[in-house]
């Protein structure tokens, strides 16, 4: 039995690695990836990651967007098998082959959505596919309730076990996660940003149940982007930057600037030309006040200037689609006024939006932004189908030209306009989604992740095409997670935490620090 | 044991409890809400015609509920896991013709062998159906209505153009068809019995949670650890074997079978088990709900003949009824996300 000690603030000194009987070499880590390699197509997430995970220690995973903080998590989990690399359990070799492989092994997995069933109670939840049977197999709902109470009351949070777990909120779904892990007998407790969605006295109360598990001798690694959370839980910190390890130390012997400089530590990407051609932009043509739309985002007020291109920054969960959605009018909007080119639009208008010179290019375009089954033609020509048809046809020939002439422009490689655009890759889908809207000719384009899972080669050639529109007098607002696309690409650079915009910096001010620390809510040093 | 938390109550916590009662008792205003309507329904036809709580009318009712409780309670497994069985009218009349073709061609053959050929020829259908949407992941909704016309296509083939009429068949299998026990027909207790243990399994055992965790979130239960393939292979041998159940109970109760046998019944299964309260995209309701909606629908259809009702309207009812169902349904999830996003915009 381990006692917890709890500071005033109510987390452990740091430092400290709760091994109970130290003995001449220290016991080997409840579970280690060591140089695990990973990729997706082309694309290699993981390249070296390397991670320790020791009894009664809190271990942070820190690294930018994209890091491979995620695909290090899914190896963990199980869920997806590294290419190369060694797993390790108590010092012992292994291998997960699905997620009942690492459940067994005691690793569970909170995932930053929790996947809970909405229509079982919370006791269910806990025990889905595991429920106590009594005699002839029956479930004994009433073990299982008693249990699923006491797990419930041994975090120190109150739930009706009886209750549906839709409803839940984001920071309760998490508690029945973690109650689910703690009936496992979970040695290690991994959390993919659990922090994301929660208040703070929400927070407080994650960390008390995380560091009563701790003192029990779990090991656990914390995924956050907030270093305030981090230098309160953890004890000891990994830095991770493009799939590899740079550093592991405690956390006690480090700084929140070195820690920033790690996970920053490269030179913007050569491919990311900085636009050279600054003229003196335009007049505002979109200016957006006082926008709120309740749980996503508040009191958001911008303007973007023709010719202008303005990123928004901030990291994933800030809001920052949620506010391109509302403007556009996909989402309603609970408050506020959005202005194009002098025109007050009308909210959750899409078409009005549209008519106004907006044109919104999503984040998921296999989603979003695309019928995939349908035509190459169709798909680029859709927004206009009212311009192309007549009498209410879509005529072929006006329809075929339109899209050609696009296709050209961006070098779509496509075999044939006729083919479903499901068969293009990343890049060319999203060139096709690109051509749908610029074919509208807008004056205000709205690009959310334009280059998310595209080569680089693609990259470069979104990248010169936005600058082109922007030379045209097109006003650009840029979403984008990629810290080096942001700098090269900004007029100015708009940082969103938590729903609320933070920060407005003009390109001069903007560099790697000032948007990380922008974004995280860390104050510059004083 | 000592661990140290703050004791906090969680934020919101009595408006969630407060809306997880609203909830419940909107789920039990559902049953309740169906029982009042089947007890008005009663009390007006009745009252406009004495003869409609006759014990032959009331058997007539039970005897035509049957069926449709036998296959609702398959459906119900079936819609709980996300699925749907649009085939179960085409098993119940294979099933049907081939129980009476094995006894007629066989006058000797003891009645339970017959019915157990009727049975298996149910759930051989609903293996069938089974491989196909769970291992070859082909939509339930667009494999069975595959099956519907491939099954009573076979019957069409077996048949053709023939019938097997009351004069064929054993004395002792149609006698069972109307026989009764304390003035109510056998078939109405099978479809009873069949109800509590399906009831039983749905609420009690593992497989039956199963089920429910699948159709509530299928990514989830893959996480978990429940093995969906074979839990929803199950679903469907299950709704096929009761479907050739309901074949083999058909051919006894009326005695003549074609190839049209149960032709169309589907639908009614899916109103029943809709109406019942079985959310059509799976994890939610009960096979009592179901069997409530089954009971309704028979109700419906005997009664509104009596109170004179025009035939034409007693469709736009049965329809009515599932459109206010299923309104009732997305009210209630469109509530609880409302009143999620205002929680959350409270603790920002």
């Amino acid at each position: 039995m381990a006692a917890s000690r709890p500071t005033p603030e109510g987390h452990p000194a740091r430092g400290e690695h709760g091994y109970e009987t130290p003995r001449d070499a220290p016991p080997p880590p409840v579970v280690a990836l060591r140089d695990v390699w990973k990729s997706y197509g082309a694309v290699a997430a993981l390249r070296g990651a390397h991670i320790e995970l020791h009894a009664g220690e809190a271990h942070a995973l820190v690294g930018e967007n994209g890091a491979g903080k995620s695909t290090l998590i899914k190896v963990l989990a199980g869920v997806r098998k590294p290419d190369r690399g060694v797993l390790e359990l108590d010092g012992v070799r292994t291998e997960f082959k699905g997620p009942q492989d690492a459940r067994a092994a005691g690793v569970a997995v909170i995932h930053q959505e929790p996947a809970l069933f909405p229509d079982l109670s919370v006791a269910e939840n806990v025990f889905a596919g595991r429920q106590p049977r009594g005699r002839f197999g029956r479930i004994d709902e009433r073990a299982m309730r008693e249990r699923a109470h006491a797990l419930l009351a041994r975090l120190g949070v109150p739930l009706d076990p009886r209750r549906p777990a839709r409803g839940l909120s984001i920071a309760d779904q998490q508690i029945v996660e973690i109650a689910k892990a703690v009936s496992l007998e979970t040695r290690a407790l991994v959390m993919d940003e659990p922090t994301a969605a929660l208040s703070g006295p929400e927070v407080d109360r994650l960390f008390s149940v995380v560091n009563a598990l701790r003192a029990e001798s779990t090991a656990v690694l914390f995924v956050s982007h907030r270093f305030a959370e981090v230098t309160a839980l953890c004890q000891r910190v990994t830095v991770l930057r493009d799939g590899a390890h740079v550093s592991t130390g405690p956390l006690a012997e480090t700084s929140v600037d070195r820690l920033v400089a790690q996970m920053v530590g490269r030179e913007p990407d050569a491919l990311f030309v900085r636009r050279r051609e600054q003229r003196p932009p335009g007049d505002v043509v979109l200016e957006v006040e006082g926008l709120s739309r309740a749980g996503a985002f508040r009191d958001v007020g911008f303007h973007v200037r023709a010719g202008e291109i303005v990123a928004l920054a901030g990291l994933v969960g800030a809001g920052r689609s949620e506010v391109a959605r509302a403007v556009f009018g996909v989402d309603r909007r609970d408050a506020g006024r959005v202005t194009v080119a002098g025109r007050t639009l009308p909210g959750g208008r899409p078409r009005a939006a549209m008519a106004a010179g907006l044109a919104l290019v999503p984040e998921d375009r296999r989603q979003q932004g695309l019928v995939l089954a349908a035509s190459v033609q169709r798909n680029a020509t859709l927004p206009r189908a009212r311009q192309l048809s007549r009498f209410g046809f879509l005529v072929g020939g006006a329809e075929r030209r339109a899209a050609r002439e696009w296709a050209g422009r961006l070098r779509t490689r496509y075999g044939d306009l006729d083919d479903p655009v499901g068969t293009l890759s990343g890049g060319n889908q999203q060139k096709v989604v690109l051509a749908k809207w610029l074919a509208t000719a807008p004056r205000v384009l709205i690009v959310d992740e334009p280059t998310r899972g595209i080569d680089i080669g693609t990259k470069a050639e979104v990248h010169r095409l936005l600058a082109r529109l922007a030379a045209d007098g097109v006003a650009i607002l840029l979403i984008s997670s990629e810290l080096p696309e942001v700098l090269g690409m900004a007029d100015r650079v708009l940082v969103m935490r938590e729903g609320r915009l933070v920060a407005d910096l003009p390109r001069e001010a903007a560099d790697e620090e000032s948007v990380i620390r922008a974004a995280t809510g860390q104050e510059a040093p004083a | 044991m000592t661990v140290t938390t703050r004791p906090s109550t969680p934020p919101g916590g009595r408006q969630q409890e407060g809306r997880a009662a609203l909830l419940d008792a909107v789920l039990r205003f559902r049953a309740l809400g169906l029982v009042v309507a089947l007890v008005l329904l009663v009390t007006t036809t009745w009252l406009a015609n004495s003869r409609f709580l006759s014990a032959q009318s009331i058997r007539d009712i039970l005897l035509s509920a049957a069926l449709t409780l036998l296959l609702a309670c398959g459906m119900t497994m079936v819609v709980v896991g996300r699925g749907i069985d649009l085939s179960v009218a085409s098993v119940l009349g294979l099933s049907a013709f081939g129980t009476a073709t094995v006894l007629a061609d066989h006058p000797g053959l003891p009645v339970p062998l017959a019915a157990l050929v009727g049975v298996g020829i149910g759930a051989a259908c609903g293996a069938v159906n089974g491989v196909v949407i769970a291992y070859g992941r082909v939509p339930a909704l667009v494999a069975t209505l595959g099956t519907l016309y491939v099954f009573r296509g076979l019957v069409y083939f077996l048949a053709g153009g023939s019938r097997i009429s009351a004069g064929e068949l054993p004395r002792g299998f149609l006698d069972f068809g109307t026989a009764r026990v304390l003035g109510i027909p056998w078939l109405f207790l099978i479809a009873v019995a069949v109800l509590l243990t399906v009831g039983e399994f749905l609420r009690r055992h593992r497989a039956g949670r199963d089920l429910y965790a699948i159709g509530s979130h299928e990514e989830a239960a893959r996480l978990a650890g429940i093995p969906i393939p074979s839990r929803l292979l199950g679903a469907y041998v299950v709704s096929g074997t009761l479907a050739g159940l309901g074949g083999v109970l058909y051919a006894a109760r009326y005695g003549t079978v074609d190839a049209s046998a149960g032709y169309g019944m589907e639908l009614d299964i899916v109103a029943a088990v809709v109406v019942g309260g079985v959310a059509i995209f799976g994890g939610s309701g009960s096979v009592f709900g179901a069997a409530l909606g089954a009971l309704l629908l028979t109700v419906i259809n005997n009664a509104l003949p009596v109170l004179g009702v025009d035939p034409f309207w007693q469709r736009a009812v049965v329809g009515a009824l599932i459109i206010a169902a299923i309104a009732l349904d997305r009210l209630v999830a469109l509530r609880l996300a409302a009143s999620l996003r205002r929680r959350d915009a409270d603790v920002h």
